[in-house]
């Protein structure tokens, strides 16, 4: 198993999670990540996404389901696993007293084969900031001495639950870099993030979470294909949809109205934009506030958002075209 | 021919128990000396309260019960220690970790949970041993205060309330939410035992039926193996009584503990 170019280092099957009120946070997921590989899991607050990883860091135990980290259960057979993991709480967990080279000699204390604490502050580039006290980092410095310390003990496998949260441009992208570099050196690294982008950057393959479940998980490309393209306007005073050219033979597999405004869904986007500009051409209509765009994650994350709230919505009209 | 390996990881250099607690008591060191408040009451404390020990102890028939001024103050000394230096010292520092995921951060590493607790209090059990070092040279020099008949008892009350004092404080900070409830919910122990462990007021003056109820207290057996370890004049049975009396307290603390101590705030 442990020569296998394709081993799965972490197992999640039919995994749940309920708090002691009774709610579930987790309901039922299932997934594995490769060796070497950076999975990211996407959602928005309250998704279960900590959650979920609090389980895979061996935290606490799932009220149903299955976790393999490294073939160990990591709540019951922490001494097996934790040598080989690192971990990057959503939040600090450092003492507010301690300067940033105390709190890393604490820790390379707790680590077996740390490597030098002056080494991975230097990593995050916080080595000017060792005798500073944790209270004085800004929050951005707070969460790179949390990823340094990860790395402390150069983990096979990497937990980061959003590690650029806080961080400014530029230090997102320096996270990022690491993140990317520790991968290509074969470390196997899932995190977490609201940040559409950092998945599209970082991840190998991800899963988008909602209300406890996986919505929908593969490669950014396969997660993204799934998606229609959409075309939104607004029509001019005076016409309605029902004046534009028959949708189906626009390619169109689905439209929504609000209002004036008129949203399209595609998975031929060309042939539809062409078409219904032709038509606004030859009709003379000015389509106002005219977007094409393709299908991005971020339409994915926001259709998996829109079904749920589009339920409950009112005013808003949505029908669905067979394919 | 040759056969190529993957690359084996290097061996790395293992932590051990010893070396993570190790690690983990210094940062918290680090941090007691960065404490003023708690310094002051934990380094004070021990040393004021004694002397007031001493003036009450004017007022009582020592003689008749076998005690000297001498023997009724340091177990008192030493009592104050454990409640201050120790006990409720480390009630805040269970507390505090907790509400800055201290806690919940070093759970995510290779020290176990027993090991989290005991390296913590380390350094307040240090101070506590130190003082109590100090207080019993002081009395000797200062109450005349005669070597010690039964050493061996006085060591054993002292290691027990030392284990016991950190398990009580483990247990004490299941039930207390925020730094600030930190500062109350020590006080019922601290009062009670001062009251009742014989340390303003020995057992051996206290009504027959209100001794019995009090040697079930947690810190009067820590009270009574120390001065009984001074006077030799505890019998075996009753030193075997103690030492079930502490172990049974040690024993419902780190119950509680292992049911009720949360990792995390509430959230």
């Amino acid at each position: 198993m442990e020569t296998n170019g394709h081993e799965h280092v972490i197992e999640v099957t039919d995994l749940r999670r309920v708090y002691g009120g009774g709610f579930e946070a987790v309901r039922g997921i299932s997934f594995s990540v490769r060796r070497g590989e950076i999975f990211a899991l996407l959602g928005t607050n309250g998704a279960g996404k900590t959650s979920t990883v609090e389980l895979l860091e061996g935290l606490a135990r799932p009220a149903g389901g299955r976790v393999r980290v490294l073939g160990h259960d990591p709540y019951t057979d922490r001494a097996a696993v934790r040598p080989r993991t690192g971990v990057m709480l959503q939040e600090g967990g450092f003492p507010s007293e301690l300067t940033v080279a105390e709190t890393a000699r604490m820790w390379s204390g707790c680590v077996s084969g740390a490597r030098p604490p002056a080494e991975v502050l230097a990593l995050v580039g916080l080595e000017t900031k060792a005798g500073t006290r944790v209270k004085q980092l800004s929050g951005g410095q707070r969460r790179r001495l949390d990823l340094a310390l990860a790395l402390l003990g150069d983990p096979e496998v990497l937990f980061l639950d959003e590690p650029s949260t806080g961080l400014d441009a530029e230090g997102r992208r320096a996270t990022w870099e690491l993140v990317s570099a520790l991968r290509d050196g074969g470390t196997t690294v899932l995190l977490t993030t609201h940040y559409l982008e950092e998945a599209e950057n970082l991840a190998d393959r991800l899963a988008i979470m909602h209300e406890g479940r996986i919505a929908t998980s593969g490669t950014p490309a396969e997660v993204t294909a799934a998606e229609p393209s959409r075309i939104s306007f607004e029509l001019p005073d005076g016409y309605h949809v029902g004046d534009l050219p028959p949708l189906g033979e626009l390619g169109v597999t689905g439209h929504e109205t609000d209002g004036r405004t008129v949203r399209l869904r595609t998975r031929e986007l060309q042939r539809t934009a062409t078409a219904l500009l032709v038509w606004a051409e030859r009709a003379r209509v000015g389509l106002h506030r005219l977007d094409v765009r393709s299908a991005s994650l971020e339409e994915a994350f926001l259709h998996i958002a829109e079904n749920v709230s589009a339920e409950q919505a009112t005013g808003t009209t949505t029908k669905e075209y067979a394919a | 021919m040759s056969v190529t390996h993957p690359t084996p990881r290097p061996a790395v250099a293992a932590t051990t128990p010893l070396s993570r607690m190790t690690a983990l008591a210094r940062a918290e060191l680090t941090l007691l000396g960065r404490t003023r408040g708690a310094l002051v009451a934990a380094l004070f404390v021990p040393l004021v309260m004694p002397v007031s020990v001493r003036s009450a102890a004017e007022e009582m028939d020592l003689a008749g019960a076998g005690l000297s001024t001498g023997t009724l103050v340091l177990p008192a000394a030493i009592g104050f220690s454990l409640l201050f230096a120790v006990y409720s010292v480390l009630v805040g520092v269970f507390v505090v970790r907790r509400e800055e995921l201290v806690l919940k951060r070093l759970r995510t590493g290779e020290l176990r949970d027993a090991e989290i607790l005991a390296g913590s209090s380390l350094p307040a059990v240090l101070t506590g041993l130190v003082q109590c070092l100090l207080l019993t040279a002081g009395c000797v020099a200062l109450l005349d205060l005669p070597a010690p008949s039964a050493p061996h008892l006085a060591v054993l009350g002292l290691l027990l309330g030392f284990v016991m004092c950190a398990a009580l404080a483990a247990a004490t900070a299941s039930f207390t939410r925020t730094g600030e409830s930190a500062q109350a919910t020590p006080m019922p122990l601290l009062l009670i035992s001062m009251i009742g462990s014989g340390m303003f007021w020995p057992l051996e003056l206290m009504p027959d039926r209100v001794a019995s109820f009090c040697e079930l207290l947690p810190l009067t057996p820590v009270v009574t193996l120390v001065r009984g370890g001074w006077t030799g004049d505890l019998s075996a049975y009753e030193a075997l009584g103690a030492l079930a009396t502490a172990v049974a307290w040690i024993l419902v603390a780190v119950f509680a503990v292992r049911r009720w101590f949360r990792w995390e705030p509430r959230r």
